[in-house]
């Protein structure tokens, strides 16, 4: 098995062209300049591989193929992830083949996109399994040619002994390795050695996404499938009473229509399967064309749902008020709670006294809509399900949470249940929740046939979970020397709060106060990019900006000082964040951005930062007007997450959190009338577009060696503090409600 | 019977002319490339091009394609070596990467009329598609290389 010639077989595997098993296939000639490239088509050797963990396989022809664990929304784990593994296992990034990999949480771990973890989840898991799967190879070369394991060397997919002058391909000795006992405490590479993190390598997806080939779910194509779509109430709080199909049931390739209860009386729902409506009436047909054109002639009844009760994650009940809201009502009711005594959440010292002793009191209360997340691939899902079996093919961000409740709704053990990741137009924490596939599965359950679900864009937009709508009444107590003595928080949501108690100022100054309410609602909520954390750091940070030129300070040294205090003699023992870290992404920003550099003086600039997701970023914003509108023109950001895996991608990361953050701040709400969203479309519900979007976007990594947090969810919160900021600077006013642009707008006419 | 030629293929087939051109290429003719992201021309995730213009094909009638020439993202080159398409990978532009085919496909039409254009000349001519993501940056930069690339 010595001197393998890889070379030659690997060539004869480019040859073939049919694509299958979701592999890469770059064989076009033009590629063969960038990496993964010529990397062969799979499909001949699927019979082949030999699995050496969940995560690595290799054929003897030496071509290894990674598994990405992780669902990808355009995060960028179907290449960050294997490259991880391929840096252990010494592999050469040119030869990898990656492939979406099956839900099996038994080999392939937690499979959970969001909350910024993929990072921080996998980094320890995929190094150890590259670095395993090297050792095992060693250690069938080593039994090979009866050498000792220790005179085994490795490099770019090649097991050498120098002694003898052997050597051999991985693939030459995967099917001796696949056999081995798995090591245990096998040793990592030194940080300071990688040479596949830490490089930029592009997408290994990025020419089927530009060539048009069937990634998402909604391309997914079955044989026989149909096409089912549901009418749901045109508003929260109402339900279905009654329907008459026959209008619909005469359209062409329309078979089946049909009312449907998602969770019957009592079901005992798991966290995150949040339900909007749960009486569904569905409509089933050949195309989606003519689906589309069928619900148009439904002739339905619906009615006031009244207050509902379900059964929430096992734990609690939860009453669901049937009210019809209004954007306005939501509003004087908030004011109404703002008012009333809150819970308290967390209170360093004497806030009370020093607020009556103090000789200066700033309060300011900021307002933001509900959200919605508009993932350019609106809801999908395709199901199978039959009595022995279900396969359901999608996209979704968490199929672990969906499978145990998908397992009591299809009456179904979980191993008869196989959940296919697709990738996903997508996702900003909307796809956790899986109502979606559970409807799809019970849909094809009813039809007995293979089911696609789709939902139009204008279902999508009016189904709810949203981001919730927030508040928050800031106030601070100043000194006679205009030293801050307090700091009160008190937020408030339709239906939770914003506050992060623990976070920073919190520990940074000796009297504080943390208080919330929230106002049930039956408008669903969920996880939008940076839960929470997106609206604190517009409300908290335009604050400390409002209370840093009260006392007569630059905004980056009144919040470098509050930070210095929280690490030199920090208040309460709960604070969860790393000042130092903190510090770090506001001292890089100041030094990039040239904070006080006379030139930038043309510009009206906001600056703001944030922790969440246990990574740190900072924002400075240059805005200017143009024809009587705000502009973005350039960002400079800095970022602390660690390790930084693929630095070109995390690059493209902050870019897009930079400009979905102005695109919210300035544009993003999603208001209601008696019930009825507002905005069904893009028509109404304004997204930023390409001429909205910065000219230049600099983004700066602080450079450390602490292993790699997430990278989605912390560049965007402190996008709308630096935006509102930016905002005061052009107008004078300060911006306290979002969409900003609304304020604009006023301001503009006045 | 419908007459379509579609990346110059011939296609027959038996679909109600009103029916938008997006679904009888995503359910009929079997090209996904092409988008659905909102249905009324608002999003650009559906462009097609049609004897050459930029067109949504969500609001556009197949009655419409017949007897013109439909290239759709599959068909925008022979090997996938379009200018674009090969700018787009260099400069790593996608994330999620459900609006890209669409982004090419109206950028594919501005190259095409203006060989030089400015990033105003894009804001113009790209700010009916959205992405999400915002990847509008590199999006902007990639047409300013794929400009390059056609030059030579």
């Amino acid at each position: 098995m010595e001197n393998i010639e890889s070379k030659q077989n690997r060539r004869s595997f480019l040859k073939s062209s049919a694509l299958a098993g979701g592999g890469l296939m770059l064989s076009f000639t033009w590629l063969s300049g960038f990496s993964p490239a010529g990397v062969p088509d799979v499909a001949d050797a699927a019979g082949d591989w030999f699995e050496i963990n969940g995560y690595i396989k290799i054929t003897p022809d030496n071509i290894i193929k990674i598994l990405n664990p992780n669902p990808e929304f355009g995060q960028n784990v179907m290449t960050s992830l294997p490259m991880i593994v391929a840096e252990e296992l010494g592999a050469d990034w040119q030869n990898i083949v990656v492939e979406m990999g099956p839900h099996d949480s038994v080999k392939l771990g937690p499979q959970f996109t969001g909350g910024s973890n993929s990072m921080r989840m996998y980094w320890k898991p995929l190094r150890e399994a590259g670095a395993t799967a090297r050792q095992m190879l060693m250690e069938a070369a080593a039994q090979t040619w009866s050498v000792p394991i220790e005179e085994v060397t490795t490099n770019s997919g090649m097991l050498f002994h120098q002694k003898t002058g052997k050597s051999g391909t991985y693939g030459a000795f995967a099917s001796k390795a696949s056999g081995l006992t798995v090591p245990k405490g096998v040793k990592l590479k030194e940080v300071k050695s990688f040479n596949v993190v830490r490089n930029s390598k592009k997408n290994v997806e990025g020419l089927k996404i530009v060539s048009g080939k069937p990634l998402f779910g909604l391309d997914y194509k079955h044989e026989g499938m149909l096409i089912a779509m549901i009418e749901h109430p045109p508003a929260f709080g109402m339900k279905l009473k009654e329907f008459d199909a026959t209008e619909t049931l005469k359209m062409p390739g329309i078979k089946n229509v049909f009312r449907q209860t998602l969770y019957e009386n009592g079901f005992e729902q798991g966290g995150f399967d949040t339900r909007t409506f749960n009486e569904l009436l569905v409509v089933v047909g050949n195309t989606t064309w003519e689906v589309i054109n069928a619900r148009k002639k439904l002739k339905v009844t619906w009615e006031p749902a009244g207050d509902t009760k379900n059964t929430m994650g096992g734990r609690r009940e939860v009453i669901t008020p049937g009210e019809l809201e209004s954007t306005s009502t939501q509003l004087q009711k908030m004011k109404e709670y703002a008012s009333k005594p809150a819970q308290q959440l967390r209170k360093d010292g004497d806030p009370e006294t020093a607020f009556k002793n103090a000789a200066q009191i700033i309060e300011r209360t900021y307002h933001a809509p509900f959200l919605a997340h508009n993932c350019m691939e609106p809801m999908n899902f395709f199901a199978h399900v039959t009595d022995e079996k279900a396969l359901l093919v999608g996209p979704l961000q968490a199929p672990g949470w969906s499978e145990p409740t998908l397992a009591k709704l299809l009456n179904l053990p979980a191993d008869k249940i196989e959940i296919q990741m697709t990738r996903m137009g997508g996702g900003f924490g909307l796809r956790a929740y899986g109502h979606y596939l559970y409807e799809a599965a019970l849909i094809s359950k009813k039809v007995k046939a293979p089911v696609k679900l789709i939902y139009t864009r204008e279902d999508d937009m009016t189904y709810g979970i949203y981001r919730p709508m927030y508040t928050a009444t800031y106030r601070a107590a100043l000194d006679a020397n205009k030293n801050l003595i307090a700091f009160h928080v008190k937020g408030g949501g339709i239906p939770e709060h914003a506050v992060h108690a623990n976070r920073f100022p919190a520990g940074a100054i000796d009297n504080y106060l943390a208080e919330a309410w929230q106002i049930p609602s039956n408008i669903t909520i969920g996880a939008f990019r940076a839960p929470r954390s997106n609206f604190n750091a517009a409300s908290e940070q335009s604050f400390l900006d409002e209370l840093a030129e009260a006392m007569g300070k630059d905004p980056i040294d009144f919040r470098l000082e509050l930070l210095k205090r929280a690490k030199e003699n920090p208040v309460g023992k709960n604070n969860d964040y790393n000042a130092d870290r903190y510090a770090g992404v506001l001292e890089l920003v100041k030094e990039k951005s040239g904070w006080n550099k006379p030139e930038n003086k043309k510009y009206n600039r906001g600056v703001a930062a944030y922790f969440c997701h246990n990574s740190y970023a900072a924002h400075v914003v240059d805005m200017v007007k143009r024809d009587g509108q705000p502009y973005v023109e350039r960002v400079f950001s800095a970022a602390d997450c660690g390790i930084v895996i693929n630095p070109d991608a995390a690059i493209n990361m902050v870019e897009g959190a930079v400009v979905d953050g102005i695109g919210n701040a300035l544009y993003g709400a999603l208001t209601h009338k008696e019930g009825a969203p507002e905005q069904k479309n893009f028509s109404q519900y304004r997204m930023i577009r390409c001429n909205e979007a910065p000219k230049k976007i600099e983004v700066h990594f602080v450079q450390n060696d602490l292993d790699p947090t997430g990278l989605g969810e912390p560049p965007f919160p402190p996008v709308f503090g630096a935006v509102a900021g930016a905002l005061y600077k052009i107008t004078g006013k300060r911006f306290y409600n979002q969409p900003f642009i609304t304020q604009w707008n006023t301001l503009s006419n006045t | 019977m419908i007459t379509l030629n579609i990346n110059t293929k011939t296609y027959n087939i038996e679909v109600d002319p009103d029916t938008p051109l997006l679904w009888v290429l995503r359910d009929v003719i079997n090209l996904v490339g092409t988008k659905y992201g909102c249905g009324v021309a608002q999003c650009g995730a559906c462009v097609v091009h049609l004897n050459g213009e930029a067109v949504r094909s969500c609001v556009t009638k197949v009655s419409r394609a017949v007897g013109k020439k439909v290239v759709t993202i599959e068909g925008l080159s022979a090997n996938n070596d379009h200018p674009l398409q090969k700018a787009w990978i260099e400069k790593d532009v996608s994330q999620c990467g459900y609006c890209q085919a669409g982004q090419i496909m109206s950028a594919a039409v501005l190259l095409k009329e203006n060989k030089n254009p400015t990033d105003q000349d894009i804001d113009n001519a790209m700010a009916g598609n959205i992405c999400r993501c915002g990847t509008y940056l590199r999006i902007k930069s990639a047409i300013h290389l794929a400009a390059e690339m056609q030059k030579k």
